[in-house]
């Protein structure tokens, strides 16, 4: 995992519970005639000090030739494989390990650059490297070259929700025996000066907090709005239970339950009734086979926009019924904001690290909730909780969502 | 080495993450320096830049090792 609180996991996970922030003014290209100025960036620097050193991860030959996505997708791949003590050094094994990792937009910040280049310059300037530095599915790509994944070579693309996608498509693919092990997340590295302009123009970016950036992801919060924009990658390794507990893997969770749906609505607007969002959790319960009332903590896609977070809620809470007193729901992305295509699968994470340390991690900057609510929304501070079944949403624009149910293993 | 053969050996260097010591006349890109079809590619596109010249696509595929490199730059220069 790269987040914008760290180049790991434990950094990152240390620090949500913290309560810290990982927004920041953007110093590295011209933001004052942009409406929003802030982003959530990874923390470069040296390692040891829980900084992403993008050198101990790619070779700076390699690097050049790649947007950032890859190159996150890269490290927190390497990561995960290091975790998981799996490698795939057989044949057998190769063809039996997959990777499934997705990314929002992909490489916009060489678009951009290849842009400018092609209108100086001309054609000839274009790099050989241009296009495959760009396409989304090339963070498999890499990956895949990195580790002998022969298997299922696959990626997804649905906005901010592309990353639990990717999860929960890698687990179907695990379950329907078309591989033993996959390697699925999202990467996403939007910060540039066309992605600001271009979310802000569809008015989804926070724009009142340029001058207090930590300030800015406040989910629920009366004063939000809009998301603050952030980067980074989340990679998970997913492995058939039996095969897992055969090599005597350690097992951080089980993904019971994945659920789809569409809204059919508008293209960056969530239904207005949460339709959409209440059908895909209920299709993850009914996948998992599980009830409401089995759910113990809710981490939310809760992006901190004005529409967004008040139709999920809803739709959280007529899912939930009369369990709804008893539900806990926070929104990590108070901290890190909105990775997009990486979002899900970073919160897939902290969903099953909420399970392993019975933790729900807190909304940070939620002074005064925006409605009444039953569900405890966690404000500020991280709460002890006894956490069985975690649920994971994600919705993105194009009317797109998907709903993770991950639950403890029996020790 | 001649100018241009210093500065052939620079954008070697520098675009195929090499040691200097083994960018030698004879030395290929491919098959020495651990280039690919795309990295070749490149390198022409660079020295095509460096030197203010067109290298035509014909012309790139004799351009096989360094000493090929120079050998052009210093004929077309």
């Amino acid at each position: 995992m790269v987040t914008p609180l760290g180049g790991n996991v434990d950094v990152t996970w240390k620090k949500i519970l913290e309560g810290k922030s990982g927004a920041n003014k953007v110093a590295d290209f011209k933001v004052d005639d942009l409406a929003c100025q802030i982003a959530c960036q990874i923390p470069r620097g040296a390692s040891s000090d829980g900084h992403f050193n993008p050198d101990d991860w790619m070779d700076v030959k390699e690097q050049r030739k790649v947007d950032d996505f890859i190159v996150y997708a890269m490290a927190a791949a390497d990561q995960a494989m290091a975790d998981s003590g799996y490698k795939a050094e057989t044949y057998d094994q190769q063809v039996r390990s997959g990777v499934l990792i997705g990314s929002g937009i992909g490489g916009l910040q060489g678009i951009e650059q290849g842009a400018h280049l092609l209108a100086e310059k001309g054609p000839r300037r274009i790099s050989p490297f241009f296009i495959p530095g760009r396409l989304i599915n090339l963070a498999g790509g890499y990956v895949s070259i990195r580790h002998g994944l022969k298997g299922p070579n696959h990626a997804v693309v649905t906005a901010c929700s592309t990353g639990a996608h990717a999860i929960g498509d890698a687990s179907r693919l695990i379950a329907f025996g078309d591989a033993d092990v996959m390697v699925a997340g999202g990467a996403e590295s939007p910060v540039c000066r066309l992605a600001l302009a271009g979310f802000a123009a569809c008015r989804a970016l926070s724009t009142g907090y340029n001058d207090e950036p930590e300030r800015g992801s406040r989910p629920y919060d009366k004063g939000r709005d809009g998301f603050v924009m952030g980067e980074g990658a989340g990679v998970v390794v997913l492995e058939e239970y039996e095969h897992a507990v055969k090599r005597g893997a350690r097992i951080y969770a089980e993904v019971i339950g994945y659920g789809l749906s569409g809204d059919a609505y508008h293209i960056t607007a969530p239904s207005s009734d949460g339709d959409g969002a209440y059908r895909c959790m209920e299709a993850a319960l009914n996948r998992a086979g599980i009830s409401p009332a089995d759910i113990d903590y809710v981490n939310a896609h809760g992006t901190s926009t004005p529409l967004g977070d008040e139709i999920e809620l809803g739709a959280v809470t007529r899912l939930a019924g009369e369990h709804a007193s008893k539900l806990t729901m926070s929104s990590t992305k108070s901290s890190i904001g909105h990775l997009l295509g990486a979002a899900g699968a970073v919160e897939a994470i902290f969903s099953v690290l909420a399970i392993r340390d019975s933790v729900a991690p807190p909304t940070i900057n939620l002074d005064d909730p925006s409605v009444e609510t039953e569900i405890d929304l966690v404000p500020h501070k991280p709460k002890s909780l006894d956490i069985n079944v975690a649920l994971s949403n994600s919705f993105g624009f194009g009317g797109t969502n998907a709903s993770l149910v991950f639950r403890k293993v029996a020790a | 080495m001649s100018d241009i053969a210093d500065r052939v050996k620079k954008i070697v260097v520098e675009h195929l993450g090499v040691d200097g010591e083994k960018v030698v006349e004879g030395a290929s890109f491919i098959d020495d320096l651990g280039a690919d079809s795309l990295d070749t590619v490149e390198l022409v596109m660079a020295f095509e830049e460096e030197f203010g010249v067109e290298i035509p696509d014909t012309a790139a595929e004799t351009i096989l090792t360094v000493g090929d490199a120079v050998k052009f730059l210093e004929a077309n220069k």
